[in-house]
């Protein structure tokens, strides 16, 4: 095992399936000659040239709808959005285009494509570019939506993603691309499965499930909890369409309950999805209800202030597995 | 082959009115002529797209009767096994990646496929059909803009039937001539009247010829009448009869009709012909009836591709 950068895991993952594999291209805005807006695909253009490595206008409901209709035809494109914001101006092309085809064609069209970019918020953005866009692919049929956490998962997953041959949602998260662990050494190979679970922290006392920005913050939570005698169990789908509930259940077996912690804000989603799950797949093991701390009902505001307010906290999360335990 | 086209969709109409066929049904009577004079022009190995108004296309590229009759009856041996429809025919063997429902939405994707054929040093044209009513989408200009852009080998035709649902080209459009549209993608525009199928195949073949030698796409507008409204829910209350009458003066099937008279062939003989067609659609109205249902099976197993193998 190394250290990698998020960023670097993924940059990694793409030279390797570029490599392997000339199907496989990368367009967007800025990929190439700027070599990335947060710098991901820094060095793909000097190593694969402009044939493989597209700079775009900005037009993303354009190169989305190319790139769904390369992929229709055989090539394995990734298209970048510079940020998951700008994916809703090519909505319809992700939703009734690269999601129903396989269907309406009646399994004879496949769509292998991955579309990635930063998603959620980063830091005063405000509003229009702080969305947590899963809720919104989370929903579709024939669309796989990934988001993980860390670097290794960031590279095996990304992998994963680029030889699916289904369009595959790859939600990044622009405040992790700093963020380093560890990644096995160059020259392993390491390919993680769509639709896995990973425990990333054990405990028997309460379950935590959790993705993306906040999966730091509960696992600073956790420390916290477990000087106080509360020892959690983190668990990070990884994968959130499909989603995988075995662990979660095996989990709820020991704890006997658990708080979902995300992003994006409470009106249903993947966390509300999570929730209904559980309650009905572990409901003779539950000892309290099933509690969620969540990105509050609000537009993103700019002041940081309140940015961190609307962002789920230590202090919340560590307020709602003390309830669910009915500790003080 | 228009006249298949004729009463094919003359036929689904019928069946229609009966409730043999449900969803939405838009009839592409009176533009046969585009369509047959397209697949002539192009190869097996190009790439089609067109949007639900798709019978016509499907047809002339080769489809067969059945299987487009099935697919409106919903049945699983239609040619998208029932789960498309009306709006959704493909047929992937002929080159036909399909009827698509959103205005506007399958412009990118025929780029798409020409970005394809370039990418991989392939030498295959693609033909995208869509009405005029596309031309004021988001989505016609993003795909124009970028097949403009990289000299994609794609071949936009705008099948102008004057109406964009119950709205004529005047309150829709500043432009009476579409084709200068075509200026601000740095792309070639052309423009003509499309009931004689002569013509049509002349002109569209200069576009695919440009295309297929690699200098790049081409916008076409092709001036054309739908017969019938807009889908089979509406009566066409926004258009004269007279308006209505003299178009049909123009009918694309009758003028093949009677320049095939004026070539001196047998009136019999082109009677013939017409039984022949008859007998071709009737018997797909009983291969769509006599089919079994579309299967739930098929429907659970096709939201997803199988994995593996990439």
């Amino acid at each position: 095992m190394r250290k990698l950068r998020y960023r670097e895991a993924l940059r990694e993952a793409m030279f390797e399936e570029m490599e392997r594999d000339d199907r496989v291209f990368l367009m967007g805005e800025e990929v190439g000659h700027y070599q990335g807006a947060y710098k991901v695909s820094e060095g793909l253009l000097d190593k694969y040239g402009e044939r493989r490595v597209i700079d775009t206008p900005i037009a993303e409901a354009g190169f989305a709808g190319v790139g769904i209709g390369a992929a229709m035809v055989g090539l394995r494109p990734i298209i970048e959005f510079m940020t998951w914001n700008f994916s809703f101006v090519a909505f319809d092309q992700i939703i009734s285009n690269a999601a129903k085809v396989h269907q309406m064609s009646a399994g004879e069209i496949q769509v292998p494509i991955v579309f990635r970019g930063p998603n959620g918020a980063a830091k005063q953005v405000s509003s229009q570019h702080s969305h947590s866009a899963a809720p919104f692919y989370t929903h579709i049929p024939g669309l796989y939506v990934v988001q993980p956490s860390t670097a290794r998962d960031a590279k095996g997953l990304l992998k994963s993603a680029i030889r699916s041959n289904n369009p595959v949602v790859f939600l990044e998260g622009e405040t992790l691309y700093g963020v380093a662990g560890e990644v096995p050494d160059e020259g392993v190979e390491e390919l993680i499965p769509i639709g896995e679970s990973r425990l990333a922290r054990a405990g028997a006392d309460c379950t935590i499930v959790t993705w993306g920005r906040p999966y730091y913050t509960v696992l600073a939570a956790a420390e916290k909890l477990a000087a106080q005698g509360i020892e959690c169990e983190v668990i990070d789908p990884r994968t959130l369409r499909p989603l995988d509930t075995a662990l979660m259940v095996q989990s709820l077996k020991k704890t006997n309950r658990c708080v979902v912690v995300h992003e994006h804000w409470p009106y249903g989603g993947p966390g509300a999805e999570i929730v209904d799950r559980l309650q009905r797949e572990a409901f003779d093991y539950l000892d309290a209800p099933l509690e969620r701390v969540t990105g509050l009902d609000v537009p993103m505001p700019y002041a940081l202030n309140l940015e961190d307010t609307v962002l789920p906290t230590e202090e919340r999360v560590i307020d709602a597995v003390k309830r669910v335990s009915y500790a003080k | 082959m228009m006249m298949v086209i004729r009463r094919f969709e003359e036929e689904a109409a019928r069946h229609y009115a009966k409730g043999n066929i449900g969803g939405f049904l838009h009839l592409y009577i009176g533009q046969e002529a585009i369509a047959v004079a397209a697949t002539e022009v192009l190869e097996d190995r190009d790439y089609i797209f067109q949007t639900y108004r798709d019978h016509g296309i499907a047809l002339a590229r080769g489809m067969p009767a059945n299987a487009a009759m099935a697919e409106l009856f919903g049945k699983d041996t239609g040619c998208s096994r029932g789960l498309g429809g009306s709006m959704h025919f493909f047929d992937v063997e002929r080159g036909f990646l399909g009827g698509w429902g959103i205005v506007g939405g399958h412009l990118a994707l025929a780029a798409g496929t020409a970005f394809k054929s370039k990418y991989a040093g392939e030498d295959r044209v693609t033909m995208c059909f869509f009405g005029e009513g596309s031309t004021n989408i988001g989505g016609f200009h993003e795909a124009m803009s970028l097949a403009g852009l990289w000299k994609l080998p794609v071949v936009f035709v705008c099948e102008n039937n004057q109406y964009a649902m119950g709205t004529p080209l005047e309150r829709t459009s500043p432009l009476k001539d579409l084709s200068i549209k075509a200026k601000g993608y740095g792309m070639v525009g052309d423009r003509f009247e499309g009931h004689d199928v002569e013509v049509v195949q002349e002109r569209i073949a200069e576009a695919v010829a440009r295309a297929r030698a690699g200098d790049g796409p081409t916008f076409v507008e092709i001036q054309t009448y739908r017969f019938r409204g807009h889908s089979m829910s509406d009566p066409a209350k926004y258009r004269s009869r007279t308006e209505l009458e003299q178009r049909k003066q123009q009918d694309p099937v009758a003028l093949v009709r009677e320049r095939l008279l004026g070539l001196g062939v047998d009136e019999n003989a082109l009677d013939d012909i017409d039984l022949e067609v008859d007998e071709e659609i009737d018997a797909a109205v009983r291969f769509a009836d006599e089919s079994a249902p579309a299967r739930e099976e098929v429907m659970m197993s096709t939201v997803l591709a199988p994995e593996g193998d990439s």
